[in-house]
């Protein structure tokens, strides 16, 4: 028994796959959902979203948004979701870096530095998850 | 008659607008597909968050949150038009305004307008209409960041209580010969009630339904505004498409019909001098 998983963002579908259970990052903690899970409406906090499939594990860096489950099918609705593989580190790290400047420049609009935050707050997350996925490589379950 | 050098010096400005013409009918072709595959691409999202307000609202009610209330029908309007900022794109800007004014003339009451696109904000100015904000460029590639302080503006006046209802006007993207000027209704929210099998009450709601709806309901109007500024995107390209390949066509015709008018001057010419050598040389 498998489950269907998609992430969707506004601007486009990031992943739709069967997948054995997945481990997603709720507003209110880290929520696992396996295949015949009861039917879920969630709030989505910001983190690393785990796939587990067959012996391989796949992340995505998620921010904000919902989660529906029904019995087969997971669908999280992200604003902003990037598979790990996707990310470039060296990009996250210069992002990380220039919102820090933004921030300590002491931007005076509030609309900028709630950007920069929350530009921040991406890039930081963006790197830990693709460190992390640096650090232990695709991982396999013998 | 135009003289032989007159007409020869239209042809090469008629050949030089068939060029432009033509190469702009080239770029707006490749702007097209990538319109219409953003258009494509963000459409499950939309339709996901349809089936998930459907959910909530299975459980909750207009009681439980403004944006999901029913219109007071004798408030005021508000209605955002979606045009483009460049021109050269046909008679999409117009038919877009012309839909709204009769829009507004067939439903009277108070209106005010945000307009997208600075075509549509200078055809309403010129109508008289009150224009609360206007955005400008949101480029080839709009993103839903974009749209985000549109959508904030929106909820903002519809929770003040300035409007009762918010509606967008926009050209829906039919197909490449077809843009059909399109209302649909932002503000309150109507939900479907389409829940897919499952009851929405069924439903296990984390934290709990109203934490959800609020979450849910800024980003529904955010999403509706993205999807109408991605049709209106594609098509303006595809109406500049044909505008153009209209106008290269009219080119061609017209380099044809002067190139005939320069050949007959050209032998009348040489007519006119043979004969003028000839009867010269009789006269000797």
């Amino acid at each position: 028994m498998t489950l269907h998983l998609e992430v969707v963002t506004p601007e486009r579908l990031v992943y739709s796959d069967d997948v054995d259970g997945v481990q997603v990052p709720g507003s209110d903690g880290e929520l696992g959902i396996l295949p015949h899970h009861a039917p879920l409406v969630a709030t989505l906090g910001s983190g690393e979203l785990r796939i587990k499939k067959g012996n391989s594990e796949e992340s995505i860096a998620v921010i904000g948004g919902f989660l529906q489950v029904r019995p087969d099918k997971v669908v999280v609705m992200a604003e902003s979701a990037n598979l790990a593989a996707e990310i470039d580190l060296e990009r996250a790290q210069q992002a990380r870096r220039n919102a820090e400047k933004a921030i300590e420049g002491g931007l005076s609009g509030v609309p900028d530095l709630s950007a920069a935050r929350a530009e921040l707050q991406r890039a930081l997350l963006h790197i830990r998850v693709a460190e992390r996925r640096h650090r232990e490589g695709p991982r396999s379950h013998g | 008659m135009a003289s032989q050098r007159d007409i020869r010096r239209r042809i090469g400005a008629v050949k030089n607008i068939r060029q432009i013409t033509r190469a702009m009918q080239f770029v707006a072709a490749s702007k097209l597909k990538r319109a219409q595959d953003a258009t494509l691409a963000a459409r499950p999202y939309s339709e996901m968050l349809d089936e998930v307000l459907a959910d909530v609202a299975a459980v909750l009610g207009g009681e439980d949150h403004p944006l999901l209330a029913t219109a007071d029908p004798a408030g005021k309007r508000l209605v955002v038009l979606i045009t483009t900022d460049r021109p050269l794109a046909g008679p999409l800007t117009s038919n877009a305004v012309r839909f709204t004014l009769r829009e507004i003339v067939d439903h009277p009451g108070s209106v005010t307008m945000v307009t997208v696109g600075r075509k549509g904000r200078d055809a309403i100015r010129r109508a008289g209409i009150p224009i609360e904000a206007h955005f400008a460029g949101f480029g080839d590639r709009p993103t839903f960041a974009d749209i985000v302080p549109l959508a904030r503006l929106v909820t903002d006046d519809y929770l003040s209580g300035t409007y009762a209802r918010i509606d967008v006007v926009y050209p829906h993207f039919v197909s490449t010969l077809t843009q059909q000027p399109t209302l649909g209704q932002i503000l309150p929210i109507v939900a479907s009630t389409d829940t897919k099998g499952i009851p929405g009450n069924q439903f296990i709601f984390e934290p709990d339904p109203s934490a959800v709806l609020e979450q849910l309901l800024p980003r529904y109007v955010a999403t509706r505004l993205f999807q109408a500024v991605l049709e209106a995107k594609a098509s303006e390209e595809s109406s500049r498409m044909v505008a153009m390949k209209n106008a290269t066509e009219n080119a061609e015709e017209l380099i044809e019909d002067l190139t005939l008018s320069y050949n007959k001057v050209r032998q009348a010419n040489i007519t006119r001098e043979m004969i003028e050598i000839a009867s010269g040389a009789q006269a000797r």
